[in-house]
């Protein structure tokens, strides 16, 4: 069954076509990435999804439910979490308070002037912190963590309203190698446990080869091609607009090897 | 020629460096390598004068440069290419171009609009235009040709690879290599090992603010136990 | 027809001077991101140097420009002057303390300015070989007002040229946008921000300058300009020359025809447009989202509950003030009463400033908006005082709901100047309705019940609602609701993603905000007998700023000892001679020295001594 269904998505800025009729479908339980080069038009189709732009054309459908015109607040409750590119926490909390603040969110008590935030959740939130093994960090300010956990952190963040479909904007853009291969797996074990279906955009190629089930390749606003990590290597277009020779990034030089 | 000595550096309560030590010698291009929040911007930012709580020394041609401003370090003969492509937006490319244009130094190569535009020709087409109307790839390159404009010895480049198409990187990879045939020395901070490999003469390694590694790439590859630990590739 | 081109004409005289405070205010703000409250002032002096030099030289057609020229020179080196000893060391420092330190200055220039000049206003001479009207369409237009419809466009000519023609104008631009990169280029930063602000002193010097032939010079000038330049400036965009032109023509001349329809409606009109501008377009006509590389702010700590030892200081401390009448003179009763006002009002504006990361420039619209309408409970709807108290924060409320959903939509500094025009708008109101507000003769008579009306009764009053408002928005801080505010304030993008309703969220902790004000503005206008409208009024916002200033933005009992300690230096320096220059003295002292305030030293003090929990059990 698919969870994420997009259809003919299109939007122009100022008469140049950002992403031109793009459709894919993102099955349960499925890790889908988006890859092309700067301006193919990767963080516009993102941000349709998630609700931040209104398409000109196309539909978004969540479990068969239209997404396209809804709010992102409200797309968030429908069961779609999100992690940025740059980390976004409230960083004048600590990390439990963090999770804290989207299980409040999540159970709709933000407007309670009466009770103490954080005493909310608690075991809740450290469950999750658990999940991603952050919960030693528990009672540190956010403000003073490594990025790596931060990144980990937004995970749990994501996590905390049990979405079933996760969005992940470039999840391993400014950490180490050794970091990104760690943080990916994690996702994918917390993918297979949960049932969430994930669609990624990432720079790093061997991120994409190593856990990505399918991949989607955008290049000027279009979709160029679709398939398996040994497929799209293959691919002479994608070669020639984004992979370039392949001498930048380990995993091709390790096969060339 | 630049010299850093047991650097240490915080922000705030933070300490980011611990005692930084490296040489970029005349004519060198040094790759400093290190995972994300290892200190690699922080210790560039040390050199350029943009961190105030410092301590160690930071030499250059024999005169320290710790207590000076960024904008005297950049006379000195110390050019910054900072991670993020931070460009002007609202100026053109040439204004972009004006702002980081210096007098001639001793010893340094000029460089003219002319050569720029022949080593960035993407660049010379879009002269005119705004920088926040050119792609991600081009504000890379206007980055760099910004800071040549004030003709430095010496190029500290954050990153450039980050964030970045494959094909835009190996173009990258081509202007460092033509900066060191014009004589320049380069002090280029990366995550990438392949791509430090392929342009850099040596390998400063560092992990939680503190050197680990310096030496060549040979070594490096000799003994893979050194990367795997602090770069873990 | 020959009327309304007469009228047009006058419109397009005014804003010439409008333009040339403006646009020099822009300049700076552009390139140091300071908002110079001070920069009426230096139009002030600008225009009391011109009188000063014009009339001792008395030299004609040449003795009038001189002297014009010179005063807008001395003017820009005034600005040096103050950016160098001031300003330099706080381009770091949060945007408040940007804005209180240049209100210290305000206050100094002032007095200053009153020594020199004394407080008689000072007619100037009429501009030689100008001093005659021309007939136009029939109608007669002052030659003046000619001239000064050419020199506004003339001036904005010369710095498009400087600005687009010029390396030193390329690179203005340049650090308007990333200041720290054009630094690292090679630029000497100071130098540039230096020259940034003598240029924009010297056109407001030069604003002034101009007005001597059509305004008489007196110390009101500063801050009855500097209200409609921020206007300018913002519906422009901050930082954008030709939009302060645009601006500046568009409110004048609106203004010109505005008065005829309804000849009151220049005080608030203004602001209106300001409004509309700003919903429609948040960053001005012609303005940009601000970079971000410009002053880092250090993120604040967790929140931490007091620890046992702690609670009992703070128990005591209440206790041994609500004993207090028991003890001190009546004197000091009512003394505290007043720091018990001034503290629920800054803790007010702290919960939607240091909280909510919302900072407003015009909090005492709810503290006025609370006084005034407890005040018409009791005169005109012959109400009891519990019942005019309930009054009071309610309209409060609603005041701060209804502007605020105005204010939600932006943020920053565009927010900042959306709440100060809404309290001039409430200002301008009370001050022309005379018929419900008395205007300025205020309303007097409010008194409370005859039960209530002992110092020591009223005290407890006071007491009960105090310090019952400000333990209930202290324990709002704590709930969800609270940590919401700072969610956003921290991350509205993640606040966003986590589901909230961010501008809502934001509007509610606004309305909430404002009621509280309001009750302080009861508490207020029960203890005095009488409001004014200068509890609407920008002094009044000034001060609550202060006092969240010298408290320390970052911790939440910042604002109890800010109020408390401002009260008390009032109250002090108040019966001295000069005393603006003195309190203005004071401030730059605590700008300059104290960047955390008084609380951020308390707090070291706390943890020093263990009374504060470092962790959380």
């Amino acid at each position: 069954m698919n969870v994420l269904e997009v259809r003919g998505l299109t939007k122009s800025f100022g008469g140049l076509v950002a992403v031109e009729d793009v459709s894919f479908d993102l099955a349960a339980g499925e890790f889908l990435a988006l890859i092309g080069p700067n301006g193919a038009g990767k963080t516009t189709c993102f941000n349709m999804v998630n609700g931040y732009l209104r398409p000109d054309r196309g539909s978004v459908e969540l479990e068969g439910r239209e997404l396209i015109g809804i709010k992102p607040r409200r797309i968030v409750r429908m069961g779609v979490g999100r992690t940025f590119q740059i980390t976004r926490t409230f960083l004048s909390m600590t990390v439990l308070e963090n999770v804290q603040m989207a299980l409040i969110s999540h159970h709709r008590r933000m407007y309670d002037i009466f009770s103490r935030a954080t005493r909310l959740y608690r075991d809740e939130a450290m469950a999750l912190l658990e999940l991603v093994s952050m919960q030693e960090q528990a009672g540190r300010a956010c403000s003073e963590l490594a990025y790596g956990d931060l990144k980990r952190l937004e995970l749990a963040i994501a996590l905390a309203p049990d979405p079933a479909l996760l969005l992940m904007d470039e999840p391993t853009a400014g950490m180490a190698p050794s970091e990104r291969v760690a943080l990916m797996e994690l996702t994918a074990q917390i993918v297979a446990e949960r049932g969430v279906s994930v669609l990624f955009t990432e720079h790093d190629m061997d991120v994409v080869f190593a856990h990505a089930h399918r991949i989607l390749v955008l290049n000027r606003g279009a979709l160029i091609a679709e398939g398996t990590g040994d497929e799209i290597r293959e691919n002479a277009l994608v070669q020639e607009v984004y992979l370039g020779g392949g001498t930048v990034f380990a995993a091709a030089e390790a096969r060339d090897a | 020629m630049l010299e850093v000595k047991d650097l240490t550096a915080r922000y705030g309560r933070a300490q980011i460096l611990n005692g930084v030590s490296l040489k970029v010698g005349e004519n060198e291009v040094v790759a400093l390598l290190g995972r994300n929040g290892a200190g690699k911007t922080t210790t560039m930012k040390c050199i350029m004068g943009l961190v105030d709580q410092k301590t160690g020394e930071i030499t250059y041609d024999g005169q320290s440069l710790m207590r000076k401003a960024p904008h005297m370090i950049c006379r000195a003969g110390i050019g910054y290419v900072p991670e993020e492509r931070r460009i002007f937006p609202d100026l053109t490319v040439l204004e972009n171009l004006e702002v980081g244009r210096r007098p001639r130094r001793e010893g340094a190569p000029e460089w003219q609009l002319e050569h720029l535009f022949e080593l960035f020709p993407n660049l010379a087409e879009r002269q005119g235009n705004l920088g926040k109307q050119l792609s991600g790839g081009e504000q890379q390159m206007l980055t760099i040709a910004r800071t040549l404009m004030g003709n430095p010895k010496v190029v500290l480049l954050d990153e450039p690879s980050e964030g970045i198409a494959p094909v835009i990187v190996e173009q990258m990879a081509r202007v460092i290599k033509e900066l060191k045939a014009e004589g320049l020395s380069v002090l280029l901070s990366e995550q990438n090992l392949h791509f430090a490999r392929a342009v850099s003469d040596r390998a400063c390694i560092i992990e939680k603010g503190t050197l680990r590694y310096e030496g060549g790439f040979d070594d490096l590859d000799a003994h893979p136990e050194i990367s795997q630990k602090y770069l873990a590739v | 027809m020959g009327f309304y081109v007469a009228q047009l004409l006058t419109g397009l005289a005014n804003a010439s001077s409008l333009f040339l405070i403006a646009c020099g205010l822009s300049i700076i703000f552009g390139v140091t991101r300071i908002v110079n409250f001070a920069h009426g002032s230096f139009y002030m002096v600008g225009a009391y140097l011109a009188y000063t030099i014009v009339t001792t030289l008395d030299g004609g057609i040449f003795g009038f420009w001189f002297g014009v020229v010179v005063a807008a020179v001395i003017v820009g080196l005034l600005g040096l002057l103050v950016e160098v000893t001031i300003l330099r060391r706080i381009y770091h420092a949060p945007e408040l303390f940007q804005l209180v330190a240049t209100f210290g200055v305000v206050l100094i220039i002032q007095d200053a300015a009153l020594a020199i000049w004394g407080a008689e206003d000072l007619l100037g001479p009429r501009a030689p070989g100008l001093d005659r009207a021309v007939r136009i369409m029939g109608e007669p237009i002052p030659e003046y007002d000619l001239a000064l419809i050419l020199i506004g466009p003339l001036v904005l000519a010369g710095i498009w040229l400087v600005f687009h023609r010029t390396r030193w104008g390329v690179l203005v631009r340049a650090a308007t946008q990333d200041r720290e990169m054009v630094g690292a280029l090679g630029v000497n930063q100071a130098w540039l921000f230096s020259a940034a602000f003598v240029l924009g002193a010297a056109l407001a010097g030069l604003g002034g300058a101009l007005q001597i032939p059509r305004e008489a010079v007196s110390l009101q000038m500063d801050l009855s300009v500097i209200g409609d330049a921020f206007v300018v400036v913002v519906i422009g965009g901050m930082g954008s020359v030709a939009g302060a032109f645009v601006a500046a023509v568009l409110i004048s001349v609106l203004n010109a025809f505005a008065i005829l329809i309804f000849p009151q409606i220049s005080i608030v009109l203004p602001f209106i447009v300001m409004a509309i501008v700003l919903i429609v377009r948040p960053y001005g006509l012609f303005g940009k989202e601000g970079s971000e590389h410009g002053a880092p702010s250090e993120p604040e700590q967790p929140l931490r509950l007091l620890s046992s030892r702690a609670t009992i200081v703070v128990m005591a401390l209440v206790f041994a003030l609500a004993a207090s009448p028991a003890v001190v003179s009546d004197f000091t009763t009512i003394l505290l009463v007043d720091v018990m006002v001034a503290t629920l009002f800054a803790v007010s504006l702290h919960f939607m400033m240091g909280l909510g990361g919302m900072v407003s420039f015009g909090h005492a619209a709810y503290f006025g908006v609370g006084a005034y309408a407890a005040a018409m409970a009791v005169k005109f709807a012959g109400l009891p005082m519990i019942p005019a108290m309930l009054i009071g924060p309610l309209g409060a409320a609603a005041a701060a709901l209804f502007f605020g959903w105005f204010c939600v939509r932006l943020s920053g500094v565009y927010l900042a100047m959306l709440t100060l025009a809404a309290a001039q708008i409430l200002w301008g109101v009370t001050f022309q309705w005379q018929d419900f507000t008395g205007g300025d003769d205020g309303i007097l008579g409010v008194w409370p019940a005859k039960w209530a009306s002992s110092d020591r009764v009223y005290f407890y009053i006071a007491f009960v609602l105090c310090v019952g408002g400000i333990w209930f928005l202290r324990r709002v801080a704590h709930s969800p609701f609270g940590y919401g505010l700072r969610g956003i304030r921290d991350s509205d993008v993640r606040a966003e993603a986590i589901g909230m309703d961010v501008k809502f969220h934001q509007w509610m902790g606004f309305a909430l905000a404002g009621g509280f004000a309001g009750l302080a503005g009861v508490v207020f206008a029960f203890s005095k007998g009488s409001v004014f409208p200068d509890v609407l009024g920008i002094g009044q916002s000034v001060d609550g700023l202060i006092m969240v200033l010298l408290g320390g933005i970052h911790a939440l009992a910042g604002p109890i000892f800010g109020a408390g300690v401002f009260v008390l230096i009032e109250d002090w320096v108040s019966r001295l001679d000069y005393w603006r220059f003195i309190f203005g003295a004071i401030i730059l002292v605590v700008v300059l020295l104290a960047p955390d305030g008084v609380a951020g030293g308390v707090d070291r003090l706390l943890r020093a001594v263990g009374l504060r929990r470092e962790e959380r059990a």
